[in-house]
């Protein structure tokens, strides 16, 4: 079971849940918008009515301010509850966002609850979080996905614009105490150099330790004025496939594309 | 025009499909030597029961499971069959006696569980050239056996020939044979389990049936035939007609009423129409008499049973509430579902009170059975059970409804998920709320990816390229094409919902 939380410091270009970056200002400009009258104004914030939405997304394509009103603010009991409706169905729980490690108080107190249910804690993260300065986090938890996006500082800049220092850091400390479930890196089409560095970066240090995600760039949910610098298509998987041999190449043996 | 001559002028039909359509129209003949109440034939004529065209002189009856065994250990008299000494004798035994095998589509319904039955002579051969075989042999099926009511199993353990099966069904992409995994998380590896959900995104095969609790209805010895249809091997179902539900609560003041007198009168009408067709099948036609399998012991009269079959529960249950909206009703709100369970309970006890003639394998009762819909059905009776299509709730909700459902039918029930690509990127996810649910209770499990050729309409494989001959007016090689094309033209059936990782994505 995936958990998504609202809110991401990054700012990819890539980005196709754009709506997940921010919190709402609860400016009311998609409580207009909507067909169905889902969406309210109580006490001068934006309110969501999930039974009566039918999901069409006008609220997102209305949003100015990357992000989105179909969000519910609960408890880690409230989060539990709904964990436990679907136990018998599944093997663990998987947080991710936006960037989940935003509310980490909030994860520390859900995980050793998750874990008594006999399921295992992932945490899906873009890796601002400096977990060696937080390892409480970490305690019950059973593994990081970890995107590292770029290496070179000035692309990495520009991609997600964000520094990256706390990230490879990330990377090297969750590989030395056994927490790095997978590492992911996007692909992108005329980026040779760029792809080239972060693979060759990420899979010398890795090895074959961990799974390592190659993911195809795909334009679906990019914003329009992010395609036209990225590009409108996928990724080529012919082109992607030799950044999957790169990595087996030098012993990331665990590398594979999506 | 005649009937007949419009057969024999359609150029939609290939000359088997003319030739069965032939024999059909003389099966319901005007015969009336089994003779049937006033009161059953006005229930008929209303819609609230249905025969599904079995036809008035039943000479076969409609689901035969040959012990295939039997045929390896002996060999057959009849067809001058020696016991295979190795692969190639084994698939040539196999390929000729499926096509003596009878049924009420005149096809095999249950080719055995073909891993168990080769893995002998499998192993003894080169991979490569078992697979080429095993190639061959399932192309003669689809080519030779033409109808996607014909059924092969699998599992529940691993074995070569089970993983030889998976990699040519996916390689092969073909509607024929229907083919189900006895899954058991206890007897079926992880790994085994993973490669049929991979194969089953891709193909809409194989099904996952609930080993442990067909084990314990059936022992050990059962077959999946036909859709999904739960019977003993070396036996069989003798009859399947079926309660419209939708149709037998019209005439209901309200819930009480269905219960205490509309639903009574039509279950035993349709117990009438049972305990009638099979005493003829059994005493009056040859079958039992004179055809080989019977003789030599492919299958036994004791091991035969009557399915009891119905449709149109949530329909029946949203008609007695007075709910509009499917969306709202059976399967949604507890009220409705909690309805359906009280209505299938008077069904299982009242079904349960009667002494059926034969089925001496089931203690002289018949078993319930879910049936999957035929093409006409439209949208008024849902298969079985089933939630509507265009109303179905996410997958989870969906499966904790069909819990309580699907224990009531031995005979056979199953529901179907349609996937959203990015999930054959995760069949990982996919296995644990196939066994959790199975663990719940759930009996049968289907599912295949929204981009597949091969799909499951309602209980059978079509291939969409098919159906789409079909449309330009084109022969369609399997027969069972045509029915999935009035089953998404009537029913939509290939318009379910899709499940999105966003509704459960399992970590």
């Amino acid at each position: 079971m995936a958990i998504f939380f609202q809110g991401c410091q990054f700012n990819c270009r890539f980005c196709h849940n754009p709506e997940t970056i921010n919190m709402c200002i609860h400016c009311t400009d998609c409580v207009k918008t909507c067909p169905v009258k889902a969406l309210s104004v109580v006490d001068k914030k934006v309110v969501w009515n999930k039974d009566i939405c039918v999901n069409c997304d006008t609220c997102i394509k209305t949003c100015t301010h990357n992000s989105s009103p179909k969000i519910t603010y609960m408890s880690t009991d409230q989060v539990l509850e709904e964990i436990k409706k679907v136990r018998p169905y599944i093997e663990g729980i998987t947080l991710s966002g936006g960037e989940c490690t935003i509310q980490k108080d909030f994860i520390i107190e859900l995980f050793p609850k998750v874990k008594a249910l006999g399921l295992t804690t992932l945490l899906d993260s873009n890796g601002s979080l400096d977990f060696e300065q937080n390892k409480e986090i970490l305690e019950y938890c059973d593994g990081v996905m970890l995107d590292v996006k770029a290496v070179n500082k000035d692309f990495s800049d520009w991609l997600i614009r964000y520094p990256n220092e706390v990230i490879l850091k990330n990377l090297e400390y969750l590989l030395s105490i056994n927490k790095l479930y997978e590492v992911r890196t996007i692909i992108f089409p005329d980026k040779d150099d760029n792809n080239k560095e972060t693979v060759s970066y990420v899979s010398n240090i890795i090895k074959d330790k961990c799974f390592y995600k190659i993911i195809r760039y795909r334009q679906f949910g990019v914003r329009e004025d992010e395609r036209q610098v990225l590009g409108d298509y996928t990724t080529d998987e012919e082109y992607a496939l030799r950044y999957v041999e790169l990595a087996h190449s030098l012993g990331a043996s665990k590398a594979y594309i999506i | 025009m005649s009937e007949a001559l419009n057969i024999v002028k359609d150029t939609t039909l290939t000359y088997k499909q003319q030739l069965l359509a032939l024999a059909r129209l003389g099966e319901s003949t005007d015969d009336e030597t089994i003779k049937f109440s006033d009161e059953y034939k006005k229930a008929k004529a209303e819609g609230a029961l249905c025969d599904l065209n079995e036809g008035k002189l039943t000479y076969r009856p409609r689901y035969i499971c040959p012990d295939y065994d039997l045929l390896f250990e002996k060999g057959c008299d009849f067809l001058e069959l020696n016991p295979p000494k190795d692969l190639l004798e084994a698939i040539n035994v196999l390929e000729i006696f499926y096509s003596h095998v009878p049924s009420v589509t005149a096809y095999p319904v249950y080719l055995g569980d073909l891993d168990r039955l080769l893995e002998p002579f499998v192993i003894k051969e080169d991979r490569e050239y078992a697979k080429k075989v095993l190639k061959l042999f399932l192309l003669h099926i689809d080519k030779v056996l033409t109808d996607s009511f014909v059924h092969a199993v699998i599992g529940p353990k691993d074995s070569v020939t089970g993983r030889l099966l998976l990699e040519l069904t996916e390689e092969m992409q073909l509607a024929i044979p229907n083919l189900t995994l006895k899954y058991d998380p206890e007897l079926t590896s992880d790994d085994f389990a993973l490669a049929c959900v991979k194969c089953m995104l891709k193909t809409a095969k194989p099904s996952f049936a609930n080993h442990r609790m067909f084990v314990k209805e059936w022992g050990e010895r059962y077959a999946i035939a036909s859709c999904y249809n739960g019977l003993l091997q070396a036996g069989g179902g003798f009859t399947l007609p079926r309660l419209k539900l939708f149709e037998c609560s019209l005439n209901a003041k309200d819930p009480e009423d269905f219960i205490n007198n509309e639903l009574p009168k039509y279950i035993d009408l349709q117990l009438e129409y049972m305990d009638k067709k099979i005493k003829f099948c059994v005493e009056e036609s040859a079958f039992f008499k004179s055809n080989f399998l019977v003789t030599e012991g492919f299958v036994k009269l004791e091991n035969f049973t009557g399915m009891f079959g119905l449709v149109g529960l949530a329909e029946c249950v949203n008609h007695l509430l007075h709910i509009e909206d499917n969306k709202k009703g059976f399967g949604m709100n507890k009220e409705a579902t909690e309805l359906g369970l009280r209505i299938m309970d008077a069904i299982e006890k009242r079904v349960s009170e009667h002494v059926a003639p034969y089925c001496d394998a089931t203690n002289h009762r018949y078993r319930l059975h879910a049936q999957v819909g035929i093409d006409s059905d439209g949208m008024e009776d849902s298969p079985g059970t089933r939630i509507p299509i265009f109303a179905e709730p996410t997958i989870l909700e969906q499966l904790q409804v069909n819990e309580k459902f699907h224990p009531y039918f031995p005979t056979g029930t199953g529901d179907i998920f349609k996937f959203e690509e990015t999930y054959e990127k995760t069949p990982e996810a996919i296995l644990p709320i196939i066994k959790g649910s199975l663990n719940n209770g759930l009996r049968y499990f289907s599912g295949y990816l929204e981009s597949c050729d091969v799909v499951r309409v309602t209980g059978y494989l079509v291939k969409k390229s098919e159906i789409e001959k079909l449309n330009q007016k084109k022969q369609s090689l399997n027969n069972v094409t045509i029915f999935g094309k009035g089953a998404q033209d009537g029913g939509h059936a290939l318009d379910r919902r899709i499940q999105k990782q966003n509704d459960i994505s399992a970590g």
